[in-house]
């Protein structure tokens, strides 16, 4: 079973209908005693960030969070839930995140470019990085106008370029983020989700 | 680079998937679920969902239920969204982004609205806009009405509202297979600096590559993919060759 963490932000019926596509039963909770039961935490998310660690702290899902990353349990965030994970965000002034991975979520610099950053674009994974294990072509489906910069860009494991290169996809142990939809980038998308389950 | 996008567009009607040509002669295709099936496995880069009859029915929660359990792509739904709880509804629901069109007419500050709320990427306004002259005007409740708004000026106050893009349908081209109006792409691609998405008349790839050099970031089509052995991937291909950039598709 896998836990799809409510907070009350984002697409998560989107998330739930691609793991069952895959063939894996899951849930939208923030029940702890499902979720410690749960063998992989999805933190999806569309939104802002002070909002969203609002709503976290609320429902106490930070402690919830940490405990089972303790207990080495895998955790994917995606989008919003992906930049939660740092330790800070500057959208809507200055935020703690989740510190799971340690750096910083900015605003991507406008220069040429439109922001928000929407739609397909080229990912560059790291060469033989688990989470994206056959998912060429590696294009993927963005909506974001903020990313995680990473203090330690060995935390880094996929990057994109928009107007300035960002991380499109971090890892530290078995906390991972990505920037970009997989729930919404076809056959590469459910890849990276099927790679994440095999990740145990 | 960010890619152009094929876009197909599914239209529901009777909760049967139709065609029109001009806006006019909804023929009834098929089944909706069956071809939101299709395309998922032609790996499309979205789809556009439009239900034809919920401007006076209401949203149908269950259409966007059945085409979600198949879609693995971003959905821009429309039909009938009057206020900003209609908005939350389809996002809720699994779209990604949603289509306005009479609604925003009737009252333009649901774009600014749902912008503010959501954020100005799941906002589109789509317009419908027939070609009078030199000009293009506007027309709201599936063509039935001529606004005497001129398409130009509604795309740039749409824009200001905070749109995020323009779904742009040329109701002469509609279902006639003969081409996109390229003159239409242009004035408004030009007039504004967020994605147009060009629809209406594509009958060949060679359509979709003049609409792109018109200024479209996407391009939708029903009739073509609907009707002929022509794929999006046909589309994309045709494309890539041309030198745009394109996500390739499986």
């Amino acid at each position: 079973m896998i836990a799809i963490l409510d907070y009350g932000m984002g697409n998560r019926a989107s998330v739930q209908n691609a793991l069952a596509f895959l063939g894996h039963e899951s849930v939208v909770t923030q029940d702890p005693a499902v979720i410690a039961a749960a063998t992989h935490l999805i933190l999806p998310g569309v939104g802002a960030f002070g909002d969203g660690m609002k709503a976290i702290h609320e429902r106490g899902l930070d402690r919830v969070m940490a405990d089972e990353i303790a207990k080495g349990k895998p955790l994917l965030g995606i989008c919003l839930g992906m930049q939660l994970l740092a330790t800070k965000g500057e959208e809507g002034g200055l935020h703690d995140g989740l510190g799971f991975i340690p750096g910083t979520v900015k605003r991507l610099s406008a220069g040429e470019v439109r922001i928000p950053h929407v739609g397909w674009n080229d990912v560059t994974p790291k060469t033989g990085e688990a989470l994206f294990l056959g998912t060429e072509p590696n294009v993927f489906y963005f909506v974001h106008s903020f990313a995680l910069m990473a203090d330690d860009t060995g935390d880094i494991i996929a990057t994109c370029d928009y107007g300035m290169p960002f991380a499109a996809a971090v890892r530290r142990g078995k906390i991972m983020g990505v920037q970009f939809h997989p729930e919404k980038s076809q056959a590469s998308g459910l890849r990276v989700l099927k790679n994440f389950l095999s990740i145990t | 680079m960010l890619k152009v996008r094929v876009m197909p567009c599914l239209t529901i009607k009777n909760k049967r998937l139709v065609k029109s040509v001009q806006f006019d002669e909804h023929r009834n295709i098929g089944s909706y679920v069956a071809a939101a099936r299709v395309f998922n496995g032609r790996d499309v880069d979205e789809m556009v969902v439009l239900d034809l009859d919920a401007r006076e029915q209401g949203i149908d929660p269950l259409i966007l239920q059945e085409i979600t359990k198949e879609c693995f792509m971003p959905l821009a739904v429309g039909g009938g969204v009057k206020t900003l709880e209609d908005v939350q509804r389809l996002l809720d629901l699994g779209a990604d982004k949603v289509v306005v069109n009479s609604g925003a007419l009737a009252r333009p500050e649901l774009i600014q609205e749902a912008s503010a709320r959501f954020g100005a990427q799941c906002v589109v306004v789509s317009i419908d806009a027939k070609r009078i002259g030199e000009t293009w005007e506007v027309f709201a409740e599936g063509g039935q009405r001529a606004t005497g708004l001129e398409a130009v000026v509604w795309a740039k106050q749409a824009e200001g509202l905070g749109a995020g893009e323009i779904f742009l349908t040329s109701i002469d081209q509609d279902g006639m297979m003969e081409g996109y109006d390229t003159g239409l792409i242009e004035a408004i691609s030009q007039a504004v600096r967020i994605p147009v998405i060009a629809s209406g008349g594509a009958g060949k790839p060679e359509h979709a590559f003049a609409a792109v050099r018109a200024g479209a970031s996407a391009v939708c089509a029903a009739s073509v993919f609907q009707y002929t052995q022509v794929t999006p991937a046909n589309f994309k291909e045709f494309l890539a060759k041309n030198g745009v950039d394109m996500r390739a598709s499986n």
